[in-house]
């Protein structure tokens, strides 16, 4: 199974892909800006402040789904003792420290109109906070150690432990009384918003969703030429 | 018309200021890897060419050498 994890093949297949998905990227985020911004209409009650949601709703999903897989990879480099998977999660990071700070800002720029207030400690502002701990935590790990294994596994304890914290960002707004609303979108349920407004914040989503992928190959690529760079001095 | 759209009701600034961070950070995330990723091409170039014939000879048989080569746009 791990044949297709092969440094050698990932990097050459991010090479390729690298300029079909900026191009995909580009194309996807200018569609996605026209609606969000101009084509989508304003809510009833939160009239055009609602805008932000395309933004911050897009980017707080993404946060938590790459989370997600940098822990179920940090599983699996504990099972499988396969190196590679550290490459892997650690390239996924950036852009997920990036949205979850985009979450957190735009949540906070939304929050004034909305509720009043920059920031409250309500449940879920509060574990989007630890997210965004443990994100930087997860990075700092390969930098404050010098020695790579310890490295590799304090940072996919983090994970391991931050796992915890994604089930709780989730349900948050059921556990808890919070600012938030409940859920509007489930994978088994109808939709409570309306598909004019569904359709821009999926445009959206998916324009998140490939930068995070043109990010993970630009990373990935970067880390791989560093690691051979040592082995050309070892040669 | 246009006033209307950067007003946008009295949440102009709220809504044009969350659109600007966000691509603000997608800009500078996007940049700071690139600046990374061709600073480890230039060094693996650098390194690559100070190498030994004899060690030359072994790495440029190695695909994932070449392969990092052609990807910085390398003469070597």
């Amino acid at each position: 199974m791990f044949e297709y994890f092969n440094p050698y093949r990932i990097f050459k297949i991010n090479s390729n892909l690298q300029k079909i998905v900026f191009f995909c990227f580009i194309l996807v985020l200018s569609i996605g800006l026209l609606e969000a911004l101009f084509l989508s209409p304003e809510d009833y009650l939160q009239k055009d402040s609602v805008r932000i949601m395309y933004v911050h709703v897009p980017a707080a999903w993404i946060s938590l789904g790459i989370f997600s897989v940098i822990a179920i990879l940090s599983i699996a480099v504990f099972t499988f003792k396969n190196k590679n998977l550290i490459l892997i999660s650690k390239s996924l990071a950036p852009s997920g420290i990036l949205f979850t700070l985009i979450a957190l800002v735009t949540g906070s720029i939304w929050g004034k109109p909305t509720w009043g207030t920059w920031w409250a400690w309500d449940a879920r502002i509060t574990s989007m906070l630890i997210l965004l701990i443990l994100y930087t935590l997860y990075l700092l790990s390969f930098r404050i150690f010098e020695d790579q294994d310890k490295s590799n596994k304090i940072s996919s304890i983090i994970a391991i432990i931050g796992v915890i914290n994604i089930p709780i960002i989730k349900f948050s707004v059921d556990w808890w009384n919070t600012l938030h609303q409940p859920a509007s979108i489930s994978l088994t349920e109808k939709s409570a918003i309306h598909s004019s407004m569904l359709v821009p914040l999926i445009i959206m989503t998916a324009a998140f969703a490939l930068f995070s992928v043109l990010i993970f190959l630009m990373k990935y690529n970067t880390e791989l030429i560093k690691i051979k760079n040592k082995g050309l001095t070892r040669l | 018309m246009i006033t209307d759209l950067i007003l946008m009701n009295g949440y102009g600034a709220y809504v044009w200021s969350a659109f600007a961070f966000t691509l603000i950070g997608f800009l500078s995330l996007y940049l700071i890897i690139n600046f990374q990723l061709k600073k480890e091409q230039k060094r693996f170039e650098k390194n690559f060419s100070a190498l030994t014939e004899e060690k030359y000879n072994v790495a440029i048989n190695q695909e994932i050498y070449k392969e990092i080569l052609k990807n910085s746009g390398s003469k070597i």
